[in-house]
């Protein structure tokens, strides 16, 4: 007998008796309250990460990107749809060359406001997953209306067939005597330019 | 990597030689103390935290009462992602599996993100008896391989070392293995996190292959999701060509949207944040972006036994956020090693004998006595397994095994289970009287005046007893210890 059918039998004969109907009580919250300034709860909550956020309208974006940068060598992913002056545009870039560069500038695809969340799913604009992972120095430009309240509606804007990564501040790690320390493998500063 | 749990002592034994251990002691104090308080501030930011938890709970029932068709629309909806499945029966199958895909690539070294599976199957080891080193890319998790050393807490396996231990075992054993630490490296903790992100860096640059866990692994769709903190997942799961996931069959959560109650859950659970730094997830192959080889085991190794105990069955339900850990009087002071396993703490001593059976060895029959049944692990359980009632039916099962003759303590005990099962577990337990009050009385925290907890006199006689009550250490006993400091808190 193949493993699969061992296993699946293992677990029918495990549920002989047991009722498969089961009610899932969804009774937390699926919206967000309308009373709610989003965007600043959003700006808020992640600059409690110690990620830096910048707000700016539409025709600040390039001048707010170049001021993160400050000169720093970034990669952009085609289609970034703001111009990034001397930025190398990925064409497939080996993990080794994206090491060899400091910044990257992306869009996103959501942002959560509750838990200053930003959402890529690596469609246009944001680039493979290396892109945004490997550079030490990540400025990532979200949309008011990418803003959402909460997790549940950041859900539901996903497609599951896509590759999502959700950053919540940059990477971090407690595992030394509990001291927050930023920045491990990801890249170890974050900078959130929200727009609108 | 040449520390393992096999051979363990029973838990009173090694919470014995554990509660000896006062620099251990200190570290889990301050570690459970802080991670509580902050799960406490972020769960309190909730209105419906309790709403979560019934569909938290229910979404993984629903999920575990029909796993054979859960599993089929897993492996139907991974395949057609591009992703080939592979289903294990036990530890050895899972890792000759995950040796095999490593060896149709010609590598000789994997890097590996934390993973509670892997660390259950004990791949590293078998691993490197095939001549394949599996790095280890969690900061804790390299700090206890490279330490040779056993992991102590599911969230921060390295609790147990300072910071000054930690510089020397990464200036002796860096070297060995890759890049060396700076030989200029102090004990900030700056320093060290740097020290290991060069390190790992070089590592994560040249891997072919990667293995990791899943926290969640979405039926409908086949996506897989890892949350972490530090981006060594999102090294593994991004840059290799190859990419192998081990996944414990109880992960299955029926669909894409069920993960608007999970993704609150665990990490306010966790490590007590509003969200974790990084989450991933992932359906099969993307071309042109990640692995363009993708493996998923499906992993039993004794699920199918725990989820044919029909009170046990609820343990798989655990996310493993280790929030149970951070609230039991009994693991604050013991710490993770005592429990023997790699699912230390309450839900360890659930899940160890759910997975492995009651009445095969003593150090697992031991676990379920390894609680004052004070109620907390249940409390915080972002699922809510009610561990106090699976640890009393548990209970009943071992004096089953042991004492076929001893009727009416086994009929007693699942009496308790009984009630515990039914819901107002304490209180009912407490306002009952006669020899069912006398049973639990025994059996429960009890609250002082002052309001202090402590643990319930241990008064029965004889060989029941005997494997539920804590041997006096040599030179001061646990109850008088707990009595000097105020149970550690002094
Ligand atoms: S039993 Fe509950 S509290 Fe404990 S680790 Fe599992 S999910 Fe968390």
């Amino acid at each position: 007998m193949s493993a699969r059918d061992e296993i699946l039998g293992r677990v029918r004969s495990a549920l002989v008796g047991a009722s498969p109907a089961v009610e899932v009580p969804r009774g937390y919250r699926t919206r967000g309250d309308a009373s709610v300034d989003v965007l600043a709860l959003f700006a808020e909550r992640v600059a409690d990460y110690r990620a830096d956020v910048v707000r700016c309208s539409p025709d600040e974006v390039e001048a707010m990107i170049a001021g993160a940068l400050a000169g720093a060598r970034a990669v952009v992913p085609p289609e970034l749809g703001w111009h990034v002056p001397d930025a190398v545009v990925d064409t497939g870039l080996s993990a080794l060359e994206l090491d060899e560069l400091d910044a990257v500038v992306t869009a996103a695809a959501v942002g959560i406001a509750e838990t200053g969340t930003v959402v890529l799913d690596h469609g246009p604009g944001q680039g493979r997953r290396a892109l945004s992972l490997v550079p030490d120095l990540h400025v990532c430009v979200v949309l008011a209306e990418q803003v959402v309240a909460g997790v549940p509606e950041g859900v539901a804007r996903l497609d599951p067939t896509r590759p999502t990564t959700w950053i919540s501040g940059p990477s971090a790690t407690s595992d030394i005597e509990l001291n927050r320390v930023e920045g491990v493998h990801g890249p170890r500063r974050l900078v959130v330019v929200l727009v609108g | 990597m040449s520390a393992t749990f096999v051979g363990m002592p029973a838990f009173p034994e090694a919470a014995r030689n554990a509660l000896a251990d006062a620099q251990l002691r200190g570290n889990l104090a301050l570690a459970t103390r802080t991670i509580r308080g902050k799960r406490l501030r972020v769960v309190g930011e909730l209105p419906d935290w309790e709403e979560l938890r019934l569909a938290g709970a229910a979404l993984k029932d629903s999920a575990l009462l029909s796993l054979d068709s859960s599993l089929e629309r897993l492996e139907a909806s991974l395949t057609a992602a591009g992703a080939t499945v592979h289903w294990a029966s036990d530890a050895a199958e899972a890792c000759s599996i995950v040796a095999s895909v490593a060896r149709d690539h010609g590598v000789d070294e994997v890097v590996k993100v934390k993973s509670m599976a892997t660390q259950e199957i004990e791949l590293n080891e078998h691993l490197a008896a095939e001549g394949i080193a599996a790095w280890e890319t969690d900061l804790a998790e390299l700090i206890v391989q490279l330490g040779d050393d056993l992991p102590s807490h599911i969230l921060v396996p390295a609790i147990h070392r300072n910071r000054a231990e930690i510089r020397e075992i990464f200036l002796r054993r860096m070297a060995d293995v890759g890049r060396p630490a700076p030989a200029d490296l102090t004990d900030e903790p700056v320093e060290l996190a740097n020290a290991a992100r060069l390190h790992l860096r070089e590592k994560f640059l040249r891997a072919k292959v990667a293995v990791s866990g899943a926290n969640f692994a979405v039926a409908d769709t086949g996506t897989l999701v890892v949350v972490e903190s530090e981006g060594n997942g999102r090294m593994c799961l991004t840059l290799p060509d190859v990419l192998v996931s081990v996944v414990g069959i109880e992960k299955v959560v029926p669909t894409w949207q069920d993960l608007e109650v999970f993704l609150q859950l665990l990490p306010r659970s966790s490590t007590g944040e509003r969200m974790n730094p990084y989450t991933s997830t992932w359906t099969g192959v993307t071309p042109g972006d990640g692995p363009q080889e993708v493996h998923v085991v499906l992993l039993d190794n004794g699920r199918t036994r725990a989820l044919a105990d029909e009170v046990g069955r609820q343990a798989l339900r655990c996310i493993r956020c280790s929030a149970c850990l951070n609230v039991c009087p009994v693991y604050e002071r013991t710490g993770g090693h005592a429990y023997g396993s790699v699912y230390p703490g309450p839900i360890g001593a659930i899940l160890n004998p759910l997975l492995r059976g009651v009445g095969e060895s003593d150090q697992l029959d031991s676990l379920p006595y390894a609680s004052s049944l004070c109620g907390a692990c249940f409390e915080a359980c972002p699922v809510r397994i009610d561990i106090p009632s699976v640890l009393v039916d548990l209970r009943a099962k071992v004096v089953d095994a042991h004492r076929p003759s001893a009727k009416p303590e086994a009929a007693a005990m699942k009496a308790a289970a009984w009630s515990f099962g039914s819901g107002s577990r304490l209180g009912v337990l407490e306002r009952a009287s006669g020899v069912f009050g006398g049973l639990a009385s025994r059996m429960v925290r009890r609250r002082s005046t002052s309001g202090r907890t402590a643990l319930s006199r241990l008064p029965f006689a004889g060989a029941w007893t005997g494997a539920r009550d804590l041997p006096a250490p040599p030179k001061e006993s646990f109850r008088a210890w707990w009595k000097r400091t105020d149970g550690g808190r002094r």
